[in-house]
């Protein structure tokens, strides 16, 4: 009998971060000082242009956003990476989000993690809930330093679809009994492969559509019913 | 048909239209020569003095010792409450919950009782607002204990639950684990319908899935006479050995009240009475009204019949063991209800109200239509339904396509997914009831958000079992579209003319056509002529 999976989206729906963050403690944390204040003033000098592609495409939003880490060895990436889950996820991690994915384990669900960001941090996090698998962006090295460049394919937007069609061929899912949570309008297309879409704190956009298409609607940041401070 | 009872009218040539429930609107209704209306009975006299009432009951328990020789300074007690499901629609301040507590946190404070904790006993109810938890407790007892030591059941709380044992019948029980690892469990608790009250409490209010499935099922509602009479219904036997478990394992003190019918305010008193009997300036304002809500916008509508709480009064009140409490309760219970009818119909009318126990503040959405009519209206019965076997139901109700999506989500998806693929109760607790139950998204929502557990739609459906498999028909007049009575196997009618042909149509020669004329709620109370019993059991033996 085929299995089911539930894909999470991560920043904003099960943690509340965003790309900017990491990408920040990676740029501020250089060898040097000064190397440190090029790389932010670089960054900062490409935000409209960011800030443009945001709007237009995530995908090529992530690969500007991605393309700042150019030069940066592959050991200090590794070892930033500890520092970025602990000081930037893990104090965000959403009140309910460990209890959501440990009730999918229970219900015998795939728990797949499924993000823009990069794979270096969000393995650690992965690991702190309990996921099985993450679909992240890679970064592509040549000579033990970081090109800018992403690998193939870029996890973005109406791509995220596309690899949890084929995650789910692979692992033998059956994508109609699935779940899926996001919290962005970006991830309609991830929301609408599988056969239980839902949204975390969804953006007015997504909340919209939900509510037309009667998707469920959660926010795991609340204490339960029976606890102090429930609603 | 002889009328044997006041409350019981039939249509005669003088009589005026009757106006009856669709939903939160009110039709005006020419019902044939010879239509059987039963009302409900006028409300009992209050108790004169309910604070002093409930200090009695405490003092003077049935078949249990008094509370205060059960307190000892340093125990810990838990005090469950009965949710804001009952009585419908809420009643005025003070709430009978509240008239009770109070005392019994002053009894507990008297003999150093300090570890004390309050339970919404919600089951798979969506969680109390802070605002309808301090309407029940009483704002004196909310400021003292919420958020800490008032709070609501968690029913899929990871390690919120603590497993009791098993009942020779194989039910696994668990029930909440601070109310089993407390020294006594003190249950408040609001009897509306006999259905309410006894075992039920504790082993609905506060347990979760695991003990759940066990009594909540299509195989135990069919084992049902009636759900709503506890002595033929399977569901309260197995509450009883649920009850009795938890009650040999944890030392239990009941405290049951209950109300009498008197649900509508000065301004809209009326309603519940004999359209014959209304004054000239009643009928006036009655027609005002019934044109007032055609023309006002819904959520208009429904706020004037939910915003202004019930003035319902507090008729009776007991205290100590389950079983000696709860029929006491239940004596007083079936004297305000019960409404004497001779002979069962082949037609019956119920008109739906706006409310139900499952949609407090909320649409009454096309599923709890269902469960309103071939559920509770269905079995508010004693004796016999009022519904001779194969008869037609005619219920009126607009049957809208309206789901709260806050209370109801997992309502939407078993109604346009599960039923258009089927309605058989039996296939859909075995084929979907599992995976919904353990739905993590839905389960969110019922934790953190306003939901109804995802396994409480089937829940209804099962309620409503017994009606659709007694009943040949059901024929919705008012629907404002075809396809929600589709899906629920109902057929639909423009006008109670229209929708009494059809019913004609397969009903025996000159039908019995009876009008069950709720609000306020009513039991009927039948009994079959013996010629018809001896022809029924004749007609038994020969099958």
């Amino acid at each position: 009998m085929a299995t089911v999976a539930a894909y999470f989206d991560v920043d904003g729906t099960l943690v509340g971060s965003n790309l900017l963050g990491p990408t920040w403690v990676y740029l501020s944390n250089q060898a040097h000082p000064r190397q440190s204040l090029m790389r932010v003033g670089r960054a900062l000098l490409s935000g409209p242009a960011m800030a443009f592609a945001e709007l237009r495409d995530r995908r090529l939003f992530n690969e500007m956003l991605f393309s700042h880490f150019r030069g940066m060895s592959r050991d200090r990436i590794r070892v930033l990476a500890e520092e970025v889950f602990e000081d930037m996820l893990r104090p965000r991690i959403f009140l309910g989000a460990s209890d959501l994915v440990q009730r999918c384990h229970d219900a015998g669900q795939r728990v797949v993690l499924v993000t823009g960001s990069l794979d270096c941090y969000i393995q650690p996090l992965a690991e702190h809930l309990g996921a099985d698998h993450v679909i992240a962006n890679r970064l592509e090295y040549k000579e033990g330093k970081a090109t800018g460049k992403l690998l193939r394919p870029v996890v973005a937007g109406p791509e995220k679809a596309g690899l949890i069609v084929k995650d789910a061929h692979a692992h033998g899912c059956d994508l109609s009994r699935s779940f899926a949570y996001s919290d962005s309008y970006s991830d309609v297309p991830m929301l609408s492969v599988v056969g239980h879409p839902a949204c975390i704190n969804p953006d007015k956009r997504l909340a919209r559509l939900a509510r037309a298409y009667d998707w469920p609607i959660l926010d795991i940041d609340q204490p339960p019913r029976g606890s102090a401070g429930a609603p | 048909m002889t009328v044997s009872h006041p409350c019981v009218v039939t249509i005669d040539h003088r009589s005026k239209p009757r106006v009856l429930f669709s939903g939160d609107q009110l039709v005006e209704v020419d019902l044939p020569v010879g239509t059987r209306v039963i009302y409900p009975k006028p409300p009992m006299e209050p108790l004169p003095n309910p604070a002093a009432a409930v200090r009695y009951a405490l003092s003077h328990p049935l078949d249990s010792e008094p509370l205060h020789a059960k307190l000892r300074p340093g125990m810990k007690v838990t005090i469950a409450i009965d949710d804001l499901s009952m009585p419908l629609p809420p009643m005025r301040s003070p709430d009978c919950r509240q008239l009770v507590l109070e005392p019994v946190i002053a009894m507990l404070d008297d003999y150093g009782v300090e570890d004390i904790e309050l339970i919404i006993a919600t089951a798979f109810h969506r969680p109390m607002s802070e605002a309808e938890i301090r309407h029940i407790v009483g704002g004196r007892t909310f400021e003292r204990f919420w958020p800490d030591r008032l709070y609501n059941h968690d029913a899929e709380r990871p390690g919120g639950l603590k497993y009791l044992g098993t009942t020779e019948d194989g039910i696994e029980v668990e029930i909440n684990r601070r109310a089993a690892e407390s020294d006594l469990v003190i249950y408040v608790n609001l009897t509306f319908v006999p259905m309410n009250g006894g075992h039920k409490s504790l082993g609905t209010g506060l347990v979760g899935y695991r003990t759940l499935r066990h009594h909540h099922n299509p195989q135990t509602i069919r084992e049902c006479g009636s759900y709503m009479e506890p002595k033929r219904s399977a569901l309260s036997a197995k509450m009883d050995r649920v009850g009795e478990l938890i009650e040999s394992k944890v030392e239990v003190f009941h405290i049951e009240t209950t109300v009498n019918n008197r649900m509508f305010a000065g301004p809209l008193e009326f309603l519940s009475r004999n359209e014959d009997d209304l004054t000239h300036a009643e009928e006036r304002a009655l027609k005002a009204l019934v044109r007032s809500l055609k023309l006002l916008p819904q959520p208009a509508r429904h706020a004037i019949f939910t915003r202004v709480p019930a003035p319902y009064e507090m008729i009776a009140v007991y205290a100590g063991g389950c079983e000696a409490v709860h029929a006491a309760i239940l004596e007083v219970v079936h004297r305000q209800l019960c409404v004497p009818v001779e002979g069962q119909a082949d037609i019956v009318v119920f008109p739906i109200p706006y409310i139900s126990p499952y949609n407090v503040g909320a649409h009454l959405n096309p599923l709890l239509v269902s469960v309103m009519a071939e559920g509770y209206l269905f079995n508010l019965h004693r004796g016999a339904p009022l519904l001779r076997e194969g008869g037609t139901i005619i219920l009126l109700h607009p049957c809208s396509d309206k789901f709260d999506r806050d209370q109801h989500p997992a309502y939407v998806e078993f109604f346009h997914r599960l039923l258009p693929q089927t309605r058989d109760a039996m296939e859909l607790h075995k084929r979907f009831e599992r995976d919904f139950a353990a739905n993590p998204a839905y389960i969110q929502l019922y934790r953190t958000g306003k939901a109804y557990h995802p396994a409480h739609p089937f829940y209804m459906w099962y309620w409503g079992e017994n009606g659709r498999r007694y009943r040949s028909r059901v024929i919705v007049v008012g629907a404002d579209n075809e396809y929600v009575p589709g899906i629920l196997g109902y057929e639909t009618a423009r006008t109670m003319d229209e929708a009494l042909r059809m019913a004609r149509e397969t009903a025996p020669p000159d039908p019995d056509i009876s009008v069950f004329r709720i609000c306020p709620v009513l039991m009927a109370d039948v009994t079959i002529p013996s010629d018809t019993a001896a022809e029924a059991q004749i007609v038994g033996e020969a099958k």
